[in-house]
């Protein structure tokens, strides 16, 4: 299982409760997996360990070195008390983008965030605050990028077009995505690969268009209501 | 240790203070206050103290180290405080930055708005009040190093504190120098404090610094030895304060703190 993230036997328990239990899975390059589930199922959790705030009880992480990942999660905003251009100039110097000065540019014009320069991100909308995150997550060219709800703030055409954005940055092949969302149309859109996580557990697999079919559900909405709710019906 | 990190995070807190005139006023205003109210309390006791005792030298200048010292100190946890204020822990700590870079950054910072204070405060006191930090001869130095290596220690440990117990401990991180000041002896000799007290100001290096500066001006010999314990000791704090530091934060790392660092309390 060679890529840009290979996570074996992933466990954390809290408390003697296990949170995820025995993750398994793969990220290559060029791919887009969705990680799907219902609240509480561990993919935040998940999430944080491959991020390296949270230490796994057991199983390993590997792949890209930390300095070629990144990540924009809608629970994690950037300071609002920086501007927009302070925000990416000093996250910019974190994960060595470079030449700064120009990707930062590049990036404020690629997520329409030119006119907003000068604003202190606490003032965005929050569809703003996300573009400005996946700008961040953007800053060292990731070879993993982990995107939580990435479109979870968005407008129909903003999320399209951020959609459009992850497509066209995973199509060059030289970088993984791991995406989470609840929006069912947009996971089938946009991964190749979807996993299915509930009580900790990866309980399916595969092509997010095939798979309700082979499970004798109509979609992917159904069989992620069967996940959720009865898990051991599958 | 990536230096563009290092000035990541100082670039971050000048951003932070130049667009917020309340971030960068405390660093000078109150420090600029302490000495005109002390410069002229100072001025008045000098009007009825006996003659032949610096007292511009063992009230303003006493007055003018604390004040540095508290300003390091306060360096260090303000700016770490900024990250808590925008529950930015997950950005940083989940990007390349290693905690040896954070925390560098926390004191490059804490030295250059404790550094700027010093300078504004050595103006006022100089120009207003003649105080002259030459009157200390060479060992202003030393002061400084020992009393910033251990504002740099405390401030470590207020930000463990506060990384282990949460935002709302951020209130016990502001009156930490207020409580030592009894112990340091900044504008009394320690032979007035009962022994017990006198046992902690032992294991305190500023109150080596300020016994130090009025054997100095009591033209007494250098007290280097005394000197030498406080800087010593001061080492000793700051090694105990990364430890501590890096402690918390795997500590933090095992509980999933850091990843939900924005609840009001935990356990």
């Amino acid at each position: 299982m060679d890529g840009v993230l290979t996570v074996s036997g992933l466990r954390k328990e809290f408390g003697g409760m296990a949170a995820v239990d025995g993750v398994s899975f793969a990220v290559r390059p060029g791919e887009i997996v969705g990680l799907l589930g219902p609240n509480g199922a561990g993919k935040t959790t998940t999430i944080s360990m491959i991020l390296g705030v949270l230490e796994p009880t057991a199983g390993t992480i590997s792949g890209a070195p930390r300095e070629r990942c990144n990540f924009a999660a809608a629970y994690a905003p950037l300071p609002g008390n920086l501007t927009v251009e302070e925000n990416l100039r000093v996250f910019g110097l974190i994960y060595g983008a470079s030449p700064l000065g120009a990707k930062v540019e590049e990036l404020m014009a690629r997520f329409d965030l030119l006119r907003f320069r000068d604003t202190k991100a606490g003032l965005l909308s929050s569809g703003e605050q996300s573009r400005l995150g996946l700008a961040k997550a953007m800053l060292n060219d990731p070879a993993l990028l982990l995107l939580d709800e990435p479109t979870a703030s968005l407008d129909p055409a903003a999320a399209r077009e951020v959609r459009a954005l992850i497509k066209e940055f995973a199509a060059r092949g030289t970088a993984g995505v791991l995406w989470t969302s609840h929006n069912m149309h947009e996971v089938e859109e946009v991964c190749g690969r979807v996993l299915f996580m509930a009580h900790g557990k990866v309980l399916l697999e595969g092509d997010p268009r095939t798979l309700p079919a082979a499970h004798g559900k109509r979609d992917l909405e159904e069989l992620f209501v069967t996940v959720a709710r009865e898990p051991l019906s599958l | 240790m990536k230096a563009r990190r290092l000035f990541a995070m100082v670039l971050r807190q000048f951003y932070l203070m130049r667009g917020s005139l309340a971030r960068l006023l405390p660093p000078f205003a109150w420090v600029l206050v302490d000495i005109v109210l002390w410069g002229f309390l100072t001025r008045y006791l000098g009007t009825i103290a006996a003659p032949g005792f610096s007292l511009v030298g063992a009230l303003l200048g006493a007055v003018l180290l604390w004040d540095f010292f508290m300003r390091v100190m306060q360096g260090v946890s303000t700016a770490f405080f900024e990250d808590v204020w925008s529950r930015n822990f997950l950005n940083l700590f989940a990007s390349p930055l290693t905690l040896p870079e954070y925390v560098g950054g926390l004191v490059l910072t804490s030295l250059a708005t404790s550094g700027a204070g010093l300078v504004a405060m050595l103006l006022l006191a100089s120009l207003g009040f003649g105080f002259s930090f030459l009157s200390y001869g060479a060992l202003f130095v030393p002061f400084l190093l020992v009393l910033f290596a251990f504002g740099i220690a405390l401030g470590v440990m207020a930000t463990a504190l506060v990384l282990r117990l949460g935002p709302a401990s951020e209130w016990l991180v502001w009156p930490i120098p207020a409580l030592i000041a009894p112990f340091a002896g900044v504008f009394y000799p320690l032979s007035v404090l009962p022994p017990w007290m006198r046992a902690v100001s032992r294991l305190l290096p500023p109150a080596y610094v300020f016994e130090a500066l009025r054997v100095l001006l009591e033209h007494g010999p250098a007290p280097r030895h005394a000197l030498a314990i406080g800087a010593a000791l001061s080492l000793g704090y700051l090694a105990l304060a990364a430890r501590v530091f890096a402690a918390t934060y795997r500590h933090a790392v095992r509980t999933g703190l850091i990843a939900r660092y924005s609840a009001e309390t935990v356990s």
